[in-house]
């Protein structure tokens, strides 16, 4: 840590030094560092963005037109979907935040270094990244029409919820399989909260006679409701956004945006239209983009307690 | 087995796509060939300058044609040993608007395909997209089959159909599948919403059910009714899920169940493949070269491999119908064998018109996830 910043100063001096280097270029140079980074965000976000956006004002001749986006947010279809993922969204974010927080609140109290520490932090980076298909598969496998639990409950307990698998190729199913990926997600981004907490304050809570419930009350919740809060809210955006996943479970019937993303693009029966999609596009970069200021408004109350 | 349909895509690869297309150079797309505007063999000099320029070009790009579809494997095999061409084949579970999408993106460059097989409402909705091209064998292809300039020419097609292990049964009408023998059964060959097979698969429920073609609500009912009782499987079919026993009734092509029965029959099952009478719902699908083909000659070339006796005997081999099916027969040059094979069908074909297609279409689009979709 030290070195790298030696290393920026001697950088910063040595120009000053040379006296040669403009100072201009001296102050821009820094930036070049970030330049990579920057040209990322620009052909992978900022452009589609901008390329979403004035699509779904375009028909298909290029020519400026509201009917589009008009249409998609007065269709009784699209409003369904967008409710259904904003409802699914919400839901797994939920589920996955209180499941993932007291999860992380658990591995917090145990030793820093622990073997427990170590493998859920690890098993957690893995598993919040294991969605698309090899998690539907594994959900199929499972709970699906020949799965494994499914054919057992089948055949043992007719009558068990399980053993009727319709539920897993819709809206439940999506909750459920999208809550695999939540939960892990929610300790890697709410163990640094909890570890945050100083063991000072709660002796100092003790010290000046608070019981453990008025510190949790007074001090712990206060300060960790916001990156809780922020928190449910990446999540929000994190399932808000998943395609692969649905995609890989759900073929018939496109009940959230996604979905319906898709079927405009590259549907073959005549009803694609590009700028069906983009102004559905538009309509989550709207959700999105909403609960991402919010994230940050939640993320600057957190790094107050970050000192 | 689900041909024109996308299964894994995102947003994430239209923004690539989008991407890409500022990055990528315009590069040479070879239109300085002779071949690049020639609309007949003997236009460009004759079949046989034909062949050398397409090996000269050494390269011929696809997409969209899977190997177990309508047997394209035997073509793109023959096609490649024929002319020595190394055969680029992209995408191959792609849907007809991805063939679009992947001309129009790739555009310029030495990647977008040379010829698209398409289903007639992608076709019809993009004729800016195709070089007039007429084969050879052009004034033997029925009329009802080609559109007059050359742009498109309609290359098999085949009739809805049922396909199911005969283990769970014998099935003589659509309603034996509300049975509770059935119950998770029952899958059909994509979203209609998405999918021509599927599209047709719900045009052929509405005339089974005694509905028309002008109206698939009674077909979308009859999925509907077979979702309540729990039938309706939500898992596309594929040739993996049908030899696991996954999806073990099927509404598909009568040309992809062909492939079906050869393979379980290996496996000691018995696939069967019913068509009511009185019910043939059926769709031609339709060839044509992209106008910016980065290989002109090879582009052509396939077309003439396809609409040759190899090509079309082919296809009749995959269980589909040519179009100069008739014809060969009468010539002499059809493959008997297959030809007998076909499903014995009674009644008049019904091809559903474009318009018939995109009322359906309209009407699915509004309808078909409220009746299917699990909520």
């Amino acid at each position: 840590m030290s070195q790298v910043t030696s290393s920026v100063q001697e950088k910063g001096t040595g120009s000053a030094l040379r006296g040669a280097g403009p100072l201009r270029w001296r102050r821009h140079s820094a930036y070049l560092g970030v330049l990579p980074f920057g040209i990322l965000v620009l052909v992978f976000l900022v452009w589609p963005t901008y390329s979403v956006v004035t699509g779904a004002f375009q028909n298909s001749h290029g020519s400026f037109e509201l009917h589009t986006v008009k249409a998609v947010f007065t269709d009784p279809g699209h409003i369904t979907a967008f409710k259904n993922s904003i409802e699914i969204s919400a839901i797994t974010a939920l589920v996955g935040a209180i499941l993932g927080s007291l999860f992380a609140w658990a591995v917090a109290t145990g030793k820093p270094d622990g073997l427990l520490r170590r493998t859920t932090l690890s098993a957690s980076g893995v598993l919040a990244q294991f969605g698309g298909v090899m998690l539907t598969f594994a959900f199929l496998a499972t709970f699906g029409f020949n799965g494994f639990v499914t054919t057992f409950l089948a055949s043992q307990f007719p009558n068990s919820f399980l053993a009727h698998p319709d539920w897993l190729y819709g809206f439940l199913g999506l909750c459920v399989v999208y809550t695999f990926f939540q939960i892990p997600l929610m300790f890697l981004v709410f163990l640094p909260a909890i570890d945050n907490l100083k063991p000072q304050w709660r002796e100092a809570s003790s010290n000046l006679g608070g019981t453990t419930l008025e510190y949790w009350r007074r001090i712990g919740i206060p300060v960790l409701i916001p990156s809780f809060l922020g928190s449910a809210l990446l999540l929000f955006a994190n399932s808000f956004s998943a395609y692969a996943t649905a995609a890989s479970l759900i073929s018939q019937g496109s009940i959230i945006t996604p979905l319906e993303i898709s079927t405009a693009m590259s549907s073959e029966t005549g009803v694609a239209n590009a700028s069906t999609a983009k102004a559905l596009g538009l309509g989550m970069v709207i959700v999105v983009g909403v609960v991402m200021t919010l994230y940050t408004l939640m993320r600057r109350r957190v790094s107050k307690w970050e000192q | 087995m689900s041909k024109k349909r996308l299964l894994i895509s995102s947003i994430a690869c239209a923004a690539l796509g989008a991407g890409l297309l500022v990055a990528a150079p315009a590069a040479d797309a070879k239109s300085t060939s002779v071949w690049a505007h020639a609309r007949s063999a003997k236009a460009g000099g004759g079949l046989k300058k034909l062949a050398a320029a397409c090996k000269k070009e050494g390269q011929m790009n696809i997409i969209a044609d899977p190997h177990d579809w309508a047997n394209y494997g035997e073509i793109i095999k023959g096609f490649a040993k024929k002319y020595h061409v190394k055969m680029n084949e992209a995408n191959p579970n792609g849907s007809s608007q991805d063939e679009i999408n992947a001309a129009n993106q790739l555009r310029g460059t030495t990647r977008a395909p040379d010829a698209f097989d398409l289903g007639s409402a992608v076709a019809y909705a993009n004729m800016n997209t195709y070089a007039a091209y007429k084969v050879s064998e052009w004034k033997n292809i029925p009329a009802a089959f080609k559109e007059p300039h050359g742009f498109l020419t309609k290359d098999y097609g085949g009739f809805m159909a049922i396909g199911y292990d005969s283990s769970l049964g014998t099935i003589s009408s659509l309603a034996d599948l509300l049975k509770p023998a059935f119950k998770g059964k029952v899958a059909l060959n994509g979203d209609p919403t998405k999918a021509n097979a599927g599209l047709m698969g719900v045009f052929f429920a509405s005339v089974a059910n005694g509905g028309n073609i002008n109206d698939v609500s009674t077909g979308v009912n009859y999925f509907k009714q077979l979702k309540d009782v729990g039938n309706f499987l939500n898992v596309d079919p594929t040739p993996a899920s049908i030899a696991s026993g996954q999806t073990p009734v099927v509404f598909d092509w009568d040309y992809n169940q062909a492939a079906t029965v050869k393979e379980l029959a290996a496996k000691g099952i018995t696939w069967k493949v019913f068509i009511p009478n009185n019910v043939l719902v059926g769709a031609y699908y339709n060839q044509a070269i992209n106008i910016n083909a980065p290989h002109p000659a090879c582009a052509r070339q396939w077309l003439e491999y396809l609409y040759s006796p190899a090509g079309q005997n082919a296809w009749l081999k995959g269980g589909s119908r040519p179009v100069l099916a008739e014809y060969m027969a009468k010539k002499g040059t059809i493959n008997k064998a297959a030809y007998a094979a076909l499903p014995k069908v009674v009644g008049t074909p019904q091809i559903p018109s474009l318009d018939q297609a995109s009322k359906a279409s309209t009407y699915l689009l509004a309808n078909w996830a409220a009746a299917v979709g699990t909520r």
